[in-house]
């Protein structure tokens, strides 16, 4: 009896291990499959015609990506611009005025806004925000503005829940000094508690734009999908993501290890986001 | 506990084998009818299932099933036989000659603008020159100074294959137009958009959009026929060899007076009759 229940037990241990494993195994697969397609074509392009080439026209041998490079950061950065101050002020009202009951109600309400897809945000986006900005500043509506406004809303949900949980590690004996020298609550939070926080906050923004530069259906549907460098916040644009959905379909050949190219590119960006986000919470941590 | 957890793990296997079986199950289902697959041009796409729909009433021991993918991937699909017809809306090029090609209609590409756009008129010329970012402003075409807000297919596309060869020649399609990844979504944005303009199938004209005449002959299928309207490509069905039994049938009946009928009726200009 004692025996069959170790057994079980070291089974149950292998069958957990091989499921951790597996994510990374996964992970291995999507590295070596994306490299593999997409390389060879740095090889014979040039690292530098890919990247920093402004022509994009992959049935005729032209592979330029900086303009989708530069247009995926400046959405990125449009969306952090419009959502950074909305979500910090949202989580600090979460963890330190609001009360049990409207935490409660909060709390649900935002993993709703993260549980809804993004085809209906982008669906919103060009229903309203488009004709919007078309009929009241100009130009097509489609445009980085329109983009930024979408993304910035869709990354709410992870700022929040991050920043918040940041907040909320801060301990209360920091506060505590705090009012007992005699500050007001909104003094504490400025000069105390979001100091403390800090490291964690910038976290959350970092790991938003890493969800908002990996945004793809939403993004094609408000952006326009241009290919010029946009020169105004009216301007259409491409990002890397939309590229590859956009044209994927119809790709084949070079085209296809063109869009690949363009995945290898988004893949460096995003583990820069995740590495440069892990190490501020890793010195949050240590600190 | 333990044993709650075999439990659960017993039953999700017995769901995995279940629905693995019924995926079996489906497979032997379908064989029992003759399948053909069609695959490749979203353009060719709804008028192949219209067709399919007829001749599986005529023909119910037959099953025709059409895909998507756009014309490159029919051209593959075709080539390595993953389907027995691939459709293309461009013509084939040289390294894939050795499908063969059955016309099957002609389409019109038309350009189209939003319903309260006062132009009616423009030149092939102009047209080329709004997509190689020449003419950027309505005011060059007699309306109000407001910029054109253009929209055309993504790369790869067959509508845009053909708008490239048969409109802009050997010019470039300039980096600030806007673009759009199928016929309905460049004509959703026309139609919202009062100062758009873009080029869809003609298949695909409704009363949303406005066609404009090209130099002063309107896209329709009489002045296709009678080569006055010359934004036309062909829809092709592309087999490898012979085509034979099944595809054989389907293509016959595409080709035969009623075929031909539907694809009129759904503007598209026939090969024959």
């Amino acid at each position: 009896m004692v025996k069959t229940f170790f057994s079980r037990e070291q089974a149950i241990k292998l069958l957990l291990l091989l499921a951790a494993f597996s994510s990374l195994l996964f992970l291995f697969v999507i590295f070596i499959f994306i490299l593999g397609e997409g390389l060879p074509l740095f090889y014979r392009v040039g690292l530098g015609n890919i990247i920093l080439g402004f022509k994009w026209a992959p049935t005729k041998g032209s592979f330029g990506i900086f303009p989708m490079i530069v247009s995926s950061y400046m959405v990125t950065l449009g969306a952090l611009l419009f959502g950074a101050p909305l979500a910090l002020g949202c989580a600090t009202y979460l963890a330190e005025y609001a009360g049990r009951k409207t935490k409660i109600f909060l709390k649900p309400a935002l993993e709703l806004l993260a549980g809804i897809p993004s085809v209906v945000y982008g669906f919103l986006g060009v229903i309203y925000i488009v004709p919007l900005i078309r009929e009241h500043l100009g130009g097509p509506g489609f445009s980085i503005l329109a983009t930024s406004v979408v993304l910035g809303i869709m990354i709410l949900p992870t700022i929040i829940s991050i920043s918040f949980d940041s907040l909320m590690s801060v301990p209360v004996t920091y506060r505590e000094a705090s009012v007992a020298m005699g500050a007001t609550k909104w003094q504490t939070i400025q000069k105390v508690v979001l100091p403390a926080a800090r490291s964690g906050i910038l976290a959350s923004f970092i790991l938003g734009m890493g969800r908002a530069v990996g945004e793809t259906m939403a993004v094609i549907m408000v952006a326009g999908n241009a290919l010029k460098i946009p020169l105004s916040v009216l301007d259409p644009l491409r990002t890397l993501t939309s590229n590859i959905a956009l044209e994927l379909a119809y790709a084949a050949g070079d085209h296809r290890s063109g869009l690949f190219s363009t995945g290898v590119v988004l893949l460096i960006i995003i583990m820069i986001l995740n590495f440069v986000a892990n190490f501020w919470v890793k010195r949050r941590v240590a600190g | 506990m333990n044993g709650k957890l075999a439990t659960r793990l017993a039953l999700l296997l017995l769901i995995v084998i279940v629905f693995l079986g019924s995926l079996g199950l489906h497979r032997s289902g379908a064989s029992r009818k003759d399948t053909i697959t069609l695959a490749g041009s979203t353009s060719v796409m709804p008028f192949s299932e219209k067709l399919a729909e007829y001749f599986m009433v005529g023909n119910p021991k037959c099953a025709v099933d059409v895909q998507g993918g756009g014309s490159s991937a029919g051209v593959q699909a075709a080539m390595n036989k993953t389907v027995q017809i691939g459709m293309s809306s461009r013509k084939l090029r040289d390294d894939e000659k050795i499908l063969k090609e059955i016309p099957i209609c002609y389409d019109g590409i038309s350009i189209i603008v939003h319903p309260g756009n006062p132009v009616r008129n423009i030149t092939e010329d102009q047209v080329r020159q709004i997509y190689n970012g020449e003419i950027r402003n309505w005011k060059q075409l007699g309306w109000i100074d407001r910029a054109i807000d253009a929209v055309t297919r993504e790369e790869g596309s067959g509508t845009r294959g053909a708008f490239e060869e048969l409109v802009m020649k050997k010019e470039y399609i300039d980096d600030r137009i806007m673009v759009q990844d199928s016929n309905g979504s460049v004509k959703e944005v026309v139609a919202t958009d009062p100062y758009a303009i873009g080029y869809v199938s003609l298949g695909m004209v409704d009363a949303k959009v406005k066609t404009l005449t090209i130099g002063g002959v309107a896209p329709t299928v009489t002045n296709i026929r009678q080569n006055r309207y010359h934004m036309v490509r062909p829809f092709l069905y592309l087999t490898l060899g012979d085509p034979q039994g099944t595809t054989k049938a389907f293509i016959d009946f595409v080709l035969s007076r009623d075929g031909q009928n539907i694809l009129r009726r759904e503007g598209l200009v026939p090969v024959r009759g």
